[in-house]
């Protein structure tokens, strides 16, 4: 890679969010590089999730910055993230589950379209050429993905594995510059996952990913970078290799009741 | 996997495509405006060449399904599209009745044209100012609000009796036919002809909004908002625009039956008309604009079957006034306990069935 450190894609500092008594998130910062996987791991009830909420404008930190290329990131609704090149995938699914999987995708490149209200709704200006550039855009994803053959197809009728991809393309198609994934490991066969693996490394080519993740032989795959949360606290910060020595980490998944599941 | 060539083909068919580099037929674009716009002159020729074929009262009755078709589509823009729910539709037909006749009454110079568009942007107004208030309300609250909506305005008509005319309503005289057409086409023909070009000109519009980057963004919001924000789609102000123009449909709705009767009367647009159109919707089918027309025809058509029936069995009036009503609700009880998709659903599916065959 580049010599010298390049300016990083986002930067998150200080972030603190309280729910009621609860500190989700405590002191919380973090650095994702441009072309990167980060990880962002820890037990469940971590602040993983929230975290993610918290950038996207969904959940107001008490205190704390978000910085996006430069440009701190204030009071933002979910909605402009799209515009600025940010894309979030969902612990659950999250599809629209009453339309074809091409249109849950085209829903996702909704950014890339031109028209305004008039066009919208009389079927004249940039009406027609949205439609045909979405679809085409929408379509070659779907082919990328291995998923075209199901473009009519509504989601809750396609095995888990491929619903997952329907929700990955979504998130891609509009070519975003940050991907935040939250555990799109979940639920997957060990061929999926290796998919996964691949796509994660190619999308790093060209965006940074954020990475949420129990399965740790995916996270120690694909990360260039990790972060551990437990309990809202970052508890450990570094390359796979540091983070799989440091003694914390063990300690804070050994705690948990619920055994992360190992693998296959 | 490779596209290989079928086992029986012939040795010698050298020139035969090999890779077909990945001809999945792309799905096909038509231009969306004018295909609406074919199929609604279609629908147009089929109106007027209808009302040569029955009398009258008919005539009123095809009129009728137009205007109710229109305020019901407008409904499934709300309710199928974004998934929010009105029982006040009404309102917003009260609203676009007494527009026109206002501006009958004190204006007569106005154009009937000039009428329907001004009555669209007077609901469109409204539809704004309730739809902005209640953006923030979901589900059973947003229905509660609407509700009240439909309980509360035509009051007004009470209220403000020396200028909305109380409970009488206001009546007022509209010209029918032209007189260059005097003998060869009836007043109630030609006020049909006039409602139904109405009506189809804004279900274009509905059609092709429905079809295009709007209609998607309000499925995708009633499917998942949190995703849908993710895609970049304002939430809250794509809920709002589906609220007024759902709200500048039911007011040229209201604007057409106003021309239909010559009357705008607060009784007219009583509470149970907006829970009918709300039943009709789900009766025809949600989710398609289909339904607003089969929920049209079962609505002025079971209403009638419903009368014919207490007519039958020689009730007293102030039982038989009830009859439609029951009828209509049991039969939507019956039709969506055996079709949950509405009409639409059914008729949809049926055709699939024939079409494998
Ligand atoms: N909106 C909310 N209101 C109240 N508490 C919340 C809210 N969202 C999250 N929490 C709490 O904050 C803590 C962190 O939750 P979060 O979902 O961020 O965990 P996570 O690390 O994503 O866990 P998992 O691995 O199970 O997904 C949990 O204790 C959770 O119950
Ligand atoms: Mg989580």
């Amino acid at each position: 890679m580049a010599p010298t450190a390049p300016s990083p894609l986002m930067e998150v500092e200080g972030v603190t969010v309280r729910f009621g008594g609860l500190a989700a998130l405590s002191d919380v910062g973090l650095t994702i590089a441009p072309q990167s996987v980060t990880g962002l791991i820890g037990p469940n009830g971590a602040g993983k999730t929230t975290l993610f909420n918290v950038i996207t404008g969904v959940v107001r930190p008490q205190r704390g910055t978000i910085t996006f290329k430069g440009r701190p990131l204030r009071n933002h609704r979910p909605h402009q993230l799209a515009r600025l090149g940010i894309a979030r995938t969902f612990q659950g699914l999250n599809l629209f589950e009453r339309m074809t999987v091409l249109d849950n995708v085209i829903v996702g490149a909704d950014p890339l379209g031109r028209s305004r209200l008039p066009g919208m709704l009389t079927g004249l200006g940039s009406y027609q050429r949205d439609e045909r550039e979405l679809t085409d855009r929408a379509m070659a994803v779907l082919e990328e993905f291995g998923i075209a053959d199901v473009a009519h197809a509504y989601p809750s009728t396609l095995p888990y594995g491929l619903q997952k991809r329907v929700a990955l393309a979504r998130a891609l198609v509009a070519e975003p510059e940050l991907l935040l994934m939250d555990e799109p490991a979940s639920g997957l066969s060990g061929a999926d996952m290796a998919d996964l693996a691949a796509t994660i490394r190619r999308c790093s080519q060209t965006m940074g990913v954020v990475l949420v993740e129990h399965h740790m032989d995916l996270v120690m795959d694909v990360c260039d970078h990790i972060v551990v949360l437990n309990f809202g606290q970052v508890i450990c910060s570094g390359p796979p290799s540091v983070v799989q020595a440091d003694p914390a980490v063990a300690e804070a998944y050994l705690g948990t009741p619920v055994q992360e599941a190992a693998g296959e | 996997m490779t596209s290989s060539l079928r086992r029986d083909d012939p040795p010698t068919d050298v020139v035969a495509p090999k890779a077909a580099p990945s001809t999945r037929p792309r799905p096909r674009i038509r231009p969306v405006l004018l295909t609406h716009l074919a199929a609604a002159l279609l629908a147009l020729l089929g109106v007027v060449a209808l009302t040569f074929l029955v009398g009258p009262i008919e005539q009123l009755r095809i009129a009728k399904v137009g205007y109710l078709m229109l305020a019901i589509a407008g409904l499934q823009l709300l309710v199928g599209a974004s998934g929010q729910i009105s029982l006040g539709h009404g309102a917003f037909m009260f609203i676009g009745a007494y527009a026109t006749a206002l501006t009958v009454l004190h204006a007569p110079m106005v154009p009937l044209a000039a009428i329907m568009v001004l009555t669209v942007v007077v609901g469109c107004l409204a539809g704004i100012v309730v739809g902005a208030a209640t953006a923030r309300l979901h589900g059973p609250y947003l229905a509660g609000a609407t509700l009240a909506l439909a309980v509360g305005l035509p009051a007004l008509a009470l209220y403000f009796s020396d200028i909305l005319g109380g409970s009488n309503g206001l009546l007022f005289k509209m010209r029918g036919a032209p007189p260059e057409l005097a003998g060869l086409v009836t007043d109630n023909q030609w006020k049909a002809w006039v409602i139904w070009f109405t009506v189809l000109v804004a279900l274009v519009v509905l059609a092709t909004l429905s079809r295009g980057r709007l209609g998607r963004r309000l499925r995708a919001i009633r499917d998942d908002e949190a995703a849908a924000a993710m895609a970049g789609i304002p939430v809250g102000r794509t809920k709002v625009t589906a609220f007024v123009i759902s709200a500048g449909c039911g007011s040229l709705a209201g604007a057409c039956e106003a021309y239909l009767l010559g009357t705008a009367t607060p009784s007219s647009f009583s509470l149970a008309l907006s829970l009918s159109l709300l039943a009709a919707l789900v009766l025809g089918g949600l989710g398609s604009l289909w339904g607003a027309f089969w929920g049209a025809l079962a609505l002025v058509y079971l209403e009638l079957a419903g009368k014919e029936l207490a007519d039958l069995l020689g009730l007293s009036s102030s039982v038989a006034d009830n009859v439609p009503l029951v009828f209509f609700g049991t039969l939507l009880i019956v039709i969506v306990m055996a079709w949950p998709m509405g009409i639409h659903g059914a008729l949809s599916r049926l055709s699939g069935v024939v079409r494998r065959r």
